[in-house]
Parts: C-alpha cells; sequence; structure tokens
C-alpha cells in the first residue's frame, strides 16, 4: 500500500475517531510521522482532489478519497484476515501495520481468494479497534487452517 | 500503522516470505484448475497454464528453502491447495478471455510482490540470519520470470484478439 492510501485511510479512521474531521495531531499520531510531514502531505492530497483542508479544523475526505480510503481499508482487512486466518498470527494487528506498506493492493486480491471476507466490508472496519469488527468477534477454532 | 517500506526483522522477512510461498500456492492451484476446466480446447492456453503452474512450484520450492534459512516454518502446500478448492467455485472464471485475464492477475500479482519485496529489502539496514545478497539474487531471479510470465500472457492475449 502506497503512503497516500495509508494517509487516505488515516483520514477516514481520524474523521470517525475525532467526531467529523480528521486532526493533523491525529494523523501524526495515527502514522507515527511529525505534524509537519502530516501537514505537508495532506496538501499533496487536496491537490489530487481527494481530501478538504481547513487550516486549525482539520481534513476530510472528499468522494473520490473516500472511495480510496475505502479501498485501502479492504486491503488492509484482507491482509489481518490472511494472517490470523491462513497463518494462524495471533498478533495479527501489529503484524498487519508492520507489513502493510509491502503489500499491494494486487497482492491483496490474490490473497483474497481464499478467505472468508464479509459482503459489508469495509463498513464493518472497527476504527477503535483497528481491525474489522466480525474478525474481532471471530472465535480460534473458527479459524480456516492454522500454519504457524 | 507504518509508513516505511523497509523490513526491519528476520520475523518480517520470515513473514513476508510465508506470504509469497502461500501466492505461489495460490497461483499454482488456479492455473492447475484452469487448466482442468479448459480440457483440450487451446492447446497454447493449455500449455501456457502448464508452465505456470510448474514455475510457481518451482518458485515456492525456492522461497521454502530461504525460508529454512531464516528458521521459519514453512505452509503446507496441501492446506492452500484445499483453501483455493473450497473458494475456487466463487472466482472461476467462466471462459477462455476470464481464465486468460485471471493467469494475468497471477503474473502481475506475482512480479509486484517481488518487486516490492526486494525494494523494501534493499531499503533496509537489517543485519538478516540468512545472506542478504543470496536473498535478494534469489528474489531477482525469481521477479524476472514473473516479468516474463506477465509477457507471456500478454502476448497471447494480443495474438487472440
Amino acid at each position: 500500500m502506497n503512503t497516500a492510501d495509508q494517509y487516505l485511510k488515516a483520514v477516514y479512521v481520524a474523521e470517525r475517531v475525532d467526531g467529523g474531521r480528521a486532526s493533523t495531531s491525529t494523523l501524526a499520531d495515527l502514522l507515527d510521522v511529525s505534524p509537519a510531514s502530516a501537514t505537508e502531505m495532506i496538501g499533496k492530497l487536496e491537490e489530487q482532489g481527494l481530501v478538504n483542508h481547513e487550516k486549525y479544523k482539520g481534513a476530510t475526505l472528499t468522494e473520490s478519497g473516500t472511495e480510496r480510503a475505502e479501498e485501502a481499508i479492504e486491503t488492509y482487512c484482507i491482509l489481518q484476515r490472511f494472517l490470523r486466518n491462513v497463518l494462524g498470527v495471533e498478533e495479527y494487528r501489529s503484524e498487519a501495520r508492520a507489513l502493510e506498506s509491502v503489500i499491494d493492493e494486487t497482492v491483496a486480491e490474490r490473497l483474497d481468494t481464499i478467505i472468508d471476507r464479509p459482503e459489508e466490508c469495509p463498513a464493518c472496519f472497527d476504527v477503535h479497534n483497528d481491525a474489522c469488527s466480525r474478525l474481532s468477534e471471530q472465535e480460534p477454532e473458527e479459524v480456516e487452517a492454522g500454519a504457524e | 500503522m507504518s509508513l516505511r517500506q523497509r523490513v526491519s526483522s528476520d520475523h518480517e522477512l520470515a513473514r513476508l516470505l510465508q506470504i509469497g510461498i502461500v501466492l505461489e500456492e495460490v497461483n499454482e492451484a488456479r492455473a492447475r484448475r484452469h487448466r482442468d476446466s479448459i480440457g483440450e480446447t487451446d492447446e497454447t492456453l493449455s500449455t501456457l497454464l502448464a508452465e505456470a503452474s510448474e514455475e510457481s512450484a518451482e518458485h515456492r520450492q525456492r522461497l521454502e528453502t530461504l525460508l529454512e534459512e531464516l528458521e521459519a516454518t514453512p505452509i503446507p502446500p496441501d492446506e492452500i491447495d484445499a483453501l483455493v478448492g473450497d473458494h475456487y467455485a466463487a472466482s472461476r472464471p467462466e471462459d477462455f478471455d476470464d481464465v486468460l485475464y485471471d493467469q494475468l492477475c497471477s503474473e502481475e500479482s506475482a512480479y509486484k510482490f517481488y518487486d516490492d519485496l526486494i525494494d523494501a529489502i534493499e531499503d533496509s539496514e537489517t543485519v538478516f540470519s540468512a545472506d542478504r545478497e543470496r536473498i535478494l539474487e534469489r528474489l531477482r531471479s525469481i521477479r524476472e520470470q514473473e516479468e516474463r510470465g506477465v509477457e507471456a500472457v500478454l502476448e497471447l492475449m494480443e495474438s487472440e484478439s
């Protein structure tokens, strides 16, 4: 997942955490970058028509930004679900965070052919828990194949 | 969430290799099933799928060797084959064009995976327990074959159109 998509995903999450607008400080915390870096990238995304940004208030996703953010969340959910249900990784959330920058959407689409993912994905993504809410509820014995 | 695209430990590298192994297993199993589904209707496509399936199996074995050097657990191929079988009906290509397109997706996703993984290792300063240059050499060689695989499918698509 490229840097722009990771930012859009973070704005999607921060909008919900902050109650409407993604503040620079929340984005910086989520992405582990400096507020200056977050501000610079938000400016670039605004130029591309993917976010609207108002000084001192924060950023919101445009319609096309929301579409891309939802695709990025889907890719992230596929990775989490694959790690937990196919490879049997207990720490699937932290590992997905560490690996998401290396796993492209085209790769995730192939992995998606062997996992069960809810039709409502990515709407069931729990922003406060950083995971699919349906996956968090799943019992360990429902795991598709344990290989670790 | 991590913006950096680099591999920072043996554990992360092993996990990415495991993902690569499963990706190859998926591509191998799907190509084999596609070949079974088209039967003898198109010899060129049948040969391409057979070769692609063999190549994926070979790539998987090369990744498994790297994984062993990192002392990590391999993924049993039969488990992934069973998962592909369980889910195949839902994403099974309908006709010749769909089979070709699905094969292109397999080749492209594998190429992209190795390309990103190589970048992530090159950008990393981590000292791995396996020899870094041997890992990169092996991955670059596999990436080159995947690139030729993409070209072969595109050539067949063009000749059929």
